[in-house]
């Protein structure tokens, strides 16, 4: 299992973290793993995006030039990182806050109404884990529980009602997908 | 029965002294050694050479010393002392290297107070490469860089290190002495004394700047490089105590 | 196997660095490598040790010149413009046979740059980068991994050898995070023994100990008998990694980041049919010229990959001479390599094509350039009357 992703949204939507998340989850499920933030140049241009790789041996690049899988969270982060993905990858798109929908034909589309389960759950900011939720269904490269683990270890003060709370939206959006 | 009256301080080694006849950096020399003795502090004693005339002080001193970059005496004394906690480190230095090129090493070690010793040698000319222009260079003095005299216009105006350094909150003790007499060689013993002592009682950053005779760069006879400290040098750079905070 | 844990490539460096034994630490903030100090200001403390924010990082390598000279493990980081400033500091170091790690989280040059990551510090950290005739030892770390591993291995070299050791790393290394175990176990410094040339107090009857580096009339000697040093490094310590070297029709050369990106093409490349074969050195001073000499008599091409314009291809080509050609895969000041893109190289370097490849010659072909002073813009001397 080797898996590239990257995940794209505005700053503050939480994709750096969801990132930090997934990685450390893939380190919970006794995989190799690895984190680069969008970093340098391609900092500017409105978007916040990370790079994340899980993989049973070793991970190559920590760049993922050619994701598997890419979760976009707003617009702009749509046409910027859709011509990257491998062909038959996987796009995760957060239809809440995205109207486009992806040119391509050879890759496979997951739309997710990441806000709108998020608000349903009471917290807007917790979008990016409902996200992650679907990654985890669609892909299966690392464990539902095993991000709640990493959460312990990421969001190290997070009050324990907010450590349930983000359960419930990996959860919720872990079965909002097929 | 015979007593001993002097001896050459146990801080000293046997190896002759390089500097040029009316020269004040051995005086100085000697009078670190004395205080240190006197202190019983020898024994802990780490010194930092500098790059300049001083440049084979690490020869003279007896205690473990180290020979740097020029300027960066305080940066090195400060690695010594934060390795060596116990260690009474001194950095001697010169005023092109002080003043100059070390200027940010200085004011930061002062800015730190850093529990070092300071020993600032002010002879207001660059001695070792042949008589430039020094920060510390008088108004209207001729340096080989300055052929006309240090003319503010173009040069400035030389710097006062003890009345600047006492601004920073982090200087503890500054004084400036002289040893053109033996008075004033006995008052600069004494702020030397002061500048160890608090070292060893963990006052903090301590300076002696001492104005010294440079006979050969001066082009002058001992008598009148002597005179020139008396008559030139100390209008511009007033003898005595600038800080004294953390004494008992 | 040891649990890993996921780590920040910089964090992990300073931690590493602390199990290593550095009880010294001074250094300067610069982008991309502030989580050192930040990690350090933080922990060194606890082990006992110190750490000092210098007013510059002049000051902060010449505070490691002091606390290297009494035998304390003592460090400094920064980054590539900075570790310019630190180049005085460095031939001191040599110059003073003193043991010490300088790291350079590497940035985009030249001048200030960027802070993307990079490799363009190659020549300064290699060639010796102050003056004179010196070397520093330099380890190129290609994962979080090796950046906790490498400070233990930078102090047994350094102090085996009396010289400097450098971390030779980029800013994508030193942001990245990834799961990393370490591979020692924590130093206890005040258990080592200590040096007999370190300066100390309390003499014991021993002869007083200079560290300094004025060497005046001993210097012929002084620096010849260094040389001894720089042979036995040479002979003695050349690293590296080699991936399906053996069989390669192309054998990639890269260190650092970059020769991850080709792992990925190392890994497609077998997909695609192609031979293709990664060789890393792991020191870059020594460069680990003997073993890429006898690799490259079965290879049809070496293809160096480095993200700088042309700096490490010069070491390969000394090392492989004319053996085999040498296609240079550039990505200067701050780009990224592409597994897909070194490929496409490699595929060229075999064909005899040009895509993907990078030689100066090539790229200022028909070419002209002429910049010439203008009359109709002024003349440089008319505001002659502002001057002193």
């Amino acid at each position: 299992m080797y898996q590239g992703i990257r995940i794209a949204g505005f700053g503050g939507q939480g994709v750096v973290s969801a990132g930090i998340l997934l990685a450390q989850a893939g380190v919970e499920n006794k995989l190799n793993a690895s984190w680069l933030p969008s970093y340098g140049p391609e900092m500017r241009g409105g978007t916040a995006n990370c790079s994340v790789v899980v993989s049973d041996g070793e991970v190559y690049t920590p760049i993922v030039s050619a994701p598997q899988t890419v979760i976009v969270m707003n617009e702009p982060s749509l046409p910027k990182f859709e011509p990257m993905l491998k062909k038959g990858g996987l796009l995760i798109l957060n239809s809440s806050l995205i109207n486009s929908r992806p040119t391509r034909t050879d890759i496979k589309t997951v739309c997710v109404p990441c806000n709108e389960i998020a608000q349903k759950l009471g917290m807007d900011r917790i979008a990016n884990l409902v996200a992650l939720g679907a990654f985890v269904k669609l892909t299966g490269a690392v464990t539902l529980e095993s991000v709640a683990d990493a959460m312990k270890k990421v969001y190290k003060r997070a009050k324990p009602e907010m450590l349930e709370l983000n359960k419930k939206a990996l959860k919720a959006g872990f079965d909002a997908v097929e | 029965m015979s007593t001993i009256l002097a001896k050459k301080p146990s801080m000293l080694t046997d190896v002759p002294m390089h500097y040029c006849p009316g020269c004040g950096h051995g005086i100085v020399h000697r009078l670190i050694g004395e205080t240190l003795d006197e202190l019983k502090l020898s024994d802990r004693a780490i010194g930092v050479a500098p790059v300049g005339c001083a440049v084979f002080a690490d020869s003279y001193f007896a205690c473990d010393c180290v020979q740097g970059a020029h300027g960066r005496g305080p940066a090195i004394a400060t690695g010594i002392k934060r390795s060596k906690p116990q260690a009474i480190v001194f950095s001697y230095q010169g005023d092109g290297d002080l003043a100059s090129i070390g200027m940010a090493e200085i004011v930061h070690a002062a800015v730190r107070s850093e529990n070092i010793t300071v020993i600032f040698i002010n002879n207001a000319i660059y001695g070792m490469t042949g008589g430039q222009m020094a920060p510390t260079t008088l108004v209207g003095q001729v340096a080989t860089t300055a052929p006309k005299g240090r003319d503010p216009k173009l040069q400035g105006w030389p710097i006062n290190m003890c009345e600047m350094l006492a601004q920073i909150t982090g200087s503890k003790f500054l004084a400036r002495g002289a040893v053109d007499n033996p008075q004033n060689v006995l008052k600069t013993k004494q702020y030397l004394k002061k500048a160890f002592e608090n070292q060893a009682n963990g006052v903090g950053f301590s300076m002696v700047e001492v104005i010294s005779q440079c006979p050969t760069n001066w082009h002058a006879n001992v008598e009148q490089a002597l005179e020139f400290v008396r008559t030139k040098m100390m209008p511009q750079y007033p003898l005595g105590v600038f800080k004294d905070e953390g004494a008992k | 196997m040891t649990q890993k844990t996921l780590r920040k490539g910089n964090e992990a460096l300073a931690e590493g660095a602390i199990r290593a034994g550095v009880r010294f630490f001074a250094g300067y903030p610069i982008t991309p490598q502030n989580e050192v100090p930040e990690y350090m200001s933080a922990h060194i403390a606890d082990a006992g040790g110190a750490f000092v924010q210098a007013e510059s990082e002049v000051a902060a390598i010449n505070m490691v010149y002091g606390a290297a000279a009494t035998g304390t493990r003592s460090m400094t980081s920064s980054s590539s413009p900075g570790v310019s400033l630190k180049q005085e500091g460095i031939t001191y170091l040599a110059s003073a046979d003193l043991p010490c790690l300088i790291v350079n989280v590497m940035r985009g040059g030249p001048g200030l740059g960027s802070i993307s990551g990079a490799q363009g510090d190659y020549f300064q950290a290699t060639r010796g980068g102050g003056n004179g005739d010196y070397h520093v030892i330099v380890l190129a770390p290609n994962s979080v991994e090796e950046l906790g591993n490498f400070p233990k291995l930078a102090f047994d070299l350094a102090e085996k050898y009396r010289m400097p050791a450098m971390i030779l790393a980029d800013g994508i290394l030193g942001q990245m995070m990834e799961s990393m175990a370490f591979n020692f176990d924590p130093v206890d410094p005040n258990k080592l023994g200590k040096f007999d040339w370190a300066v100390d107090i309390h003499k014991n009857g021993r002869g007083k100990r200079n560290v300094f580096s004025y060497k005046g009339d001993n210097l012929i000697a002084d620096v010849v008998d260094r040389a001894k040093r720089y042979g036995l490094v040479e002979e003695t310590e050349q690293r590296f990694e080699e991936r399906n070297c053996e069989d390669a029709d192309v054998i990639l050369v890269a260190y650092g980041l970059s020769s991850r990106a080709c792992l990925e093409a190392v890994n497609h490349a077998k997909e695609q049919g192609l031979k293709v074969g990664l060789f890393r050195p792991i020191t870059l001073w020594p460069f680990p010229s003997k073993r890429l000499a006898q690799l490259t008599d079965k290879a049809k091409g070496i293809l160096v990959v480095e993200q700088s314009l042309g700096q490490l291809v010069q070491d390969v080509k000394l090392a492989v001479g004319d053996k085999t050609p040498v296609g240079l895969n550039a990505y200067p000041a701050g780009g990224q390599p592409d597994g897909a893109q070194i490929l496409t190289a490699a595929r060229s370097l075999l064909s005899g094509g040009k895509e993907g490849l990078f030689s100066l010659q090539e790229h200022a072909k028909g070419f002209t350039y002429d910049c010439r002073r203008d009359l109709a813009l002024g003349v440089q001397g008319d505001n002659k009357g502002a001057n002193k």
